[in-house]
């Protein structure tokens, strides 16, 4: 019984481990690649900077949400 | 780490781990979170004008999340939400004109801070003394009721508000409203956009109260439908935002990861707590903003 009321707290910490891995990852990327770009765009081109910066930001929640919902079903799935 | 665009230094495990306690509490009080963030991006040494639409993008990212969450769970009135959608872009609009001009002739992170102050303030003491009521009412449930059904001690405003004849009236099944004028839907969309422009955010610390005491939304489909909206309004407003300069996307990319999260969980979390605990547990929420604002004021810093 004991073991059984731990197993969601045990996938709740290793969801977020992997996730906080992942995100570690993506955010150096997405820093390094993107700022250069995204700064010359806000400095010279504002109607496309806002357009990329709006997009990058949906598609980033629906790609986060995809990865959590995944890590949250394959780490189920693991453990069965 | 440095943020070029803004030419500001900040940690990014800061940024995530304020993004995800913003996350959780966006997801369960149906609101942006930017009484939250908004403190937390200024005392990080953003400047205002940056904060404003900074956090705008933020809550674009994170609204997407809980929203789908809400929708699964049965919270979201879409024709509330298109309804609410057109005031809101016209306040919002209106909201950053009035930015634009404070840029131009007054010290715009003084006026927006006090205005911030004064406005979360009378909300938060609002809704404790109203839910506070509502707690303390006889008879009042202990168990879970169904998100159509909620009480209010003070139902004077909605009550009055509903009763108002002026066409055209439109009925809102899924909120249990069975008329409504669209005029009054619109009159708080606007004002809620208004805010939303002029302070920064999505403002569901606004919306989602006034959608509760103005129009009777019951406390659940107000946190969901608000949040649905907030994603159109909060894009529209970081489109305005970042066309004028004031959105460091870097630094929303960055909180948006944690508020992912934490939006997912805040959003689960509202099926275990009836309407007026989610208004009690609400209220502090925009003080705590209105204390950083005011201590952020005082001291000035910037990093």
């Amino acid at each position: 019984m004991k073991k059984t009321s731990r197993r969601p707290l045990f996938l709740a910490a290793l969801e977020l481990a992997v996730y906080a891995a992942v995100v570690a990852a993506y955010v150096f990327l997405v820093l390094h690649l993107l700022s250069d770009w995204l700064k010359q765009l806000w400095s010279d081109r504002r109607d496309v900077y806002a357009f990329v910066a709006i997009s990058l930001m949906i598609v980033q929640a629906i790609g986060l949400e995809g990865i959590t919902s995944f890590l949250l079903w394959f780490l189920r799935q693991r453990r069965r | 780490m440095f943020f070029p665009i803004s030419g500001v230094q900040i940690d990014p495990v800061y940024l995530i781990v304020c993004g995800f306690v913003i996350g959780v509490l966006g997801g369960f009080f149906g609101v942006g979170g930017s009484f939250l963030a908004a403190p937390t991006l200024f005392a990080a040494g953003l400047p205002m004008n940056f904060v404003v639409g900074t956090d705008l993008a933020h809550i674009v990212g994170k609204s997407i999340v809980a929203a789908r969450k809400h929708r699964a769970l049965g919270n979201i009135d879409l024709k509330l939400a298109a309804v609410m959608v057109i005031g809101t872009i016209a306040g919002s609009e209106m909201g950053v004109q009035i930015i634009e001009l404070l840029k131009k002739a007054a010290d715009v992170t003084l006026v927006v801070g006090l205005v911030s102050i004064i406005v979360f303030t009378g909300i938060s003491l609002f809704s404790a003394w109203e839910s506070w009521l509502t707690l303390r009412l006889p008879g009042n449930p202990k168990g879970g009721l169904p998100a159509t059904k909620d009480t209010l001690a003070f139902d004077f405003f909605s009550k009055s508000i509903q009763r108002l004849k002026i066409p055209p009236m439109i009925s809102l099944p899924h909120s249990g409203i069975a008329s409504i004028s669209l005029w009054a839907v619109l009159f708080v969309s606007l004002v809620g956009g208004l805010f939303s422009g002029f302070l920064g955010g999505g403002a569901g610390y606004i919306r989602m109260p006034s959608m509760v005491y103005l129009l009777g939304i019951p406390t659940h489909i107000a946190v969901g439908t608000d949040l649905f909206e907030i994603i159109i309004s909060a894009s529209y407003g970081t489109v305005r935002h970042a066309m004028n300069g004031n959105v460091d996307i870097l630094i929303a990319l960055v909180m948006q990861t944690g508020a992912s999260v934490g939006a997912q969980i805040g959003a689960n979390l509202t099926q275990y707590f009836r309407g007026p605990h989610i208004r009690f547990a609400f209220a502090p929420l925009p003080l705590l903003g209105a204390i950083v604002i005011a201590y952020g004021l005082i001291t000035r810093h910037h990093a």
